[in-house]
């Protein structure tokens, strides 16, 4: 019975999209009703569909009852519960939070819609089995993550959102040529199948080429260094919950999780690719925190963290062994938790105070206890401060890299870690600590729902570590790095049409 | 021509006038008839789109939004998408997501393809609502950008 949840995951969050659509504009608190209440409630059928792949390791639907060579499938393993439970926890929070942030916004209904389609298509890309929907669903999240960067409908906002826009457009036309050309190799689009076919071929020109535009194309998605250019200005404009949200989830989810389920379990590792990840992960960790370090935009030196925290997720994941895989995942939770309270904690300086900018503020904890505590903790998660999540995870990626004899790397993420520990000190002090201006004495604390969102998320940074609990460890990280390792497997444990 | 009308001249208008409701009964035939002859939702759609982008080149836009207005094809567009995903969902309750739950039918009959006219229809007033909505958006942000009008 469970294994036919999986395409609810897509289809609740389009039909309450378009029930907002339709309704939405006229009655007033619908949108906030049916947008909060659909990510809490996909929330708990996450942790359903994660013992569920615990007990039976894969859950498959046929679309439509078709079976394999015609039909599409779509399914979920170990990796995609544990994705599917990070994406709803964090987007419940999101939207709790939204419900009173977005009011200052005029026109909330179309907020909810797009924050609905991104949730289908975040969903979509999670539980696919089948290259075309990929590109497709990644396509729907990208356009209304699009549409959310212009959402203020400011000039630089608009010019943000453009910019996103081309670039993710770029990205997909990547994508997509890559899809074309293993579709031509193959006449396959399943995944299951091509990778089966990949592997009684043998290497090719071909598929070393559409390698490449795979890894430029999710390289764009996820924001790895060389490909970086639109995140620092997108992340920004958009409206904290969609900051949190593009931040912590989308290029998780449309990026990372994409381009190590292709690379990984359909194309296949090679020892030339870990190396080109590991160097790519490598230089956005260095890159991002020395860029993060000048900044005086609060949202804005957060998105440059991104793109540092991003480097140590992928150079965890591409080192390819236990240890590793198990740290990338580990800290890819961490961040998404963090990184997503820390982009809320700016909404809310910026909903007080109407400022991003560090250094105008000073002192805010005093008016703002509840958004600086949990700053704090979201800051403290993601430089690796001893009791929080953050620190375990930066931990095992480092001794990963000894363990599989990258010594030069791990000293290179050691330092890495030492600057993201100053810059966010210093942006947690510029904002929160010293005297209290005179401007700011009037300043109130942001209404309950905004609190409880971002109580909720320092909570889950303070005791993220748990999760490295044997018990816990199990059901929720081991499963997910069991597919990553296991990643030639993918082809017969999917049981797709054999050649 | 009174001073207030806009659009264009009294012969494009005349015939505008003759064809629309023909235009949009082709396109209305598109969509019923998808599953069997050439088209379907999304031409369809197309076409009936094109009746009221008619309208709004011929009249312009103030009788465009009089015949079918912005609220209108937010609504029809709406209700494709609802309709999409009731058909899908009740595909969903007989077994599967996307079931074709009503009986094949007999080959070249109306009723030949299950819930295929039936998506055809959604699809249809989505690209309705859809394409109409887009071109007067853009006709707003062409009015904004040029408050003098758009004098022919």
């Amino acid at each position: 019975m469970t294994e036919k949840l999986f395409p609810l995951f897509v289809a609740i969050p389009l039909a309450g999209a378009f029930l907002i659509a339709l309704l939405g504009w006229k009655k007033k608190g619908l949108p906030e009703i049916v947008g909060a209440l659909i990510p809490c409630g996909l929330f708990a059928y996450s942790i359903k569909a994660l013992l569920f792949t615990f007990k039976n390791g894969i859950a498959v639907h046929h679309l439509g009852g078709w079976l394999p060579p015609v039909g599409i499938l779509i399914g979920a393993d170990g990796l995609t519960t544990f994705m599917l439970v990070i994406v709803h926890g964090v987007a419940a929070c999101v939207a709790l939070y939204a419900t009173d942030y977005i009011k200052k916004y005029t026109s909330p209904w179309i907020f909810y819609v797009l924050f609905l389609v991104i949730l289908a298509g975040m969903n979509g890309v999670l539980t696919t089995c089948d290259f075309f929907n990929l590109f497709v669903f990644m396509e729907i999240a990208s356009l209304a993550a699009c549409t959310l960067v212009a959402f203020g409908t400011e000039r630089h906002e608009l010019e943000a959102g453009f910019k996103y826009g081309v670039m993710n457009t770029i990205g997909a036309l990547f994508i997509l040529l890559g899809i074309a050309l293993l579709y031509g190799y193959t006449s396959e689009l399943n995944m299951a199948d091509i990778s089966n076919i990949l592997a009684s071929k043998g290497p090719s020109r071909l598929v070393t080429l559409a390698t490449i535009f795979f890894l430029v194309g999710f390289g764009l998605k996820a924001a790895l260094v060389p490909f970086h250019a639109w995140l620092p200005d997108a992340h920004p404009s958009a409206p904290a919950p969609i900051s949190a949200l593009l931040s912590g989830l989308i290029i998780k989810s449309l990026g990372i999780y994409s381009l190590f389920r292709i690379l990984v379990c359909v194309i296949g590792m090679t020892p030339l690719l870990t190396n080109i990840l590991l160097f790519m992960g490598a230089l956005s960790m260095g890159t991002g925190a020395v860029l993060a370090m000048g900044q005086k935009d609060f949202k804005r030196l957060l998105a440059y963290s991104s793109l540092s925290q991003v480097g140590y997720i992928v150079f965890g994941l591409a080192l390819g062994t236990p240890l590793g895989i198990l740290g990338g995942l580990f800290h890819m939770f961490n961040h998404s938790v963090g990184k997503s309270l820390l982009f809320l904690t700016a909404g809310s300086v910026e909903y007080t105070t109407g400022t991003r900018n560090l250094d105008e503020m000073g002192g805010l904890s005093r008016r703002l206890p509840v958004t600086g505590s949990a700053s704090l903790a979201g800051a403290m998660s993601i430089s690796g401060i001893p009791p929080f999540g953050g620190f375990f995870s930066k931990l095992i990626i480092i001794f990963a890299a000894v363990q599989a004899g990258h010594v030069g790397y791990a000293i290179w993420a050691v330092a890495a870690g030492i600057l993201t520990l100053f810059y966010l000190m210093k942006a947690m002090r510029q904002a929160f600590q010293g005297p209290l201006l005179e401007k700011w004495k009037m300043v109130q604390e942001v209404p309950w729902r905004m609190r409880v969102s971002m109580i909720t998320l320092a909570f889950i940074c303070l005791t993220g570590g748990l999760l490295l609990l044997p018990q816990l460890k199990g059901l929720f990280l081991n499963q997910a790095s069991k597919v990553l390792l296991n990643g030639a497997m993918y082809s017969s444990t999917w049981g797709g049409f054999k050649p | 021509m009174k001073k207030n009308e806009r659009g264009m001249t009294i012969i494009v208008k005349t015939v505008s006038r003759l064809v629309a409701r023909i235009m949009l009964l082709f396109g209305l035939y598109v969509v019923l008839h998808g599953q069997v002859t050439h088209g379907g939702g999304f031409a369809g759609g197309v076409v009936m789109a094109l009746v009221f982008i008619l309208i709004l080149m011929a009249f312009g836009k103030d009788g465009a939004l009089k015949s079918f207005s912005r609220s209108a094809a937010v609504i029809t567009a709406g209700i494709g998408l609802i309709l999409l995903v009731i058909i899908a969902l009740i595909g969903y309750v007989r077994g599967h997501f996307f079931a074709n739950f009503l009986g094949p039918g007999w080959p070249f009959e109306f009723w030949s393809a299950g819930v295929i006219p039936f998506l055809n229809v959604a699809i249809g007033l989505v690209v309705l609502g859809c394409l109409y909505g887009i071109i007067v958006a853009l006709t707003h942000f062409h009015s904004e950008l040029h408050p003098e009008g758009h004098k022919q």
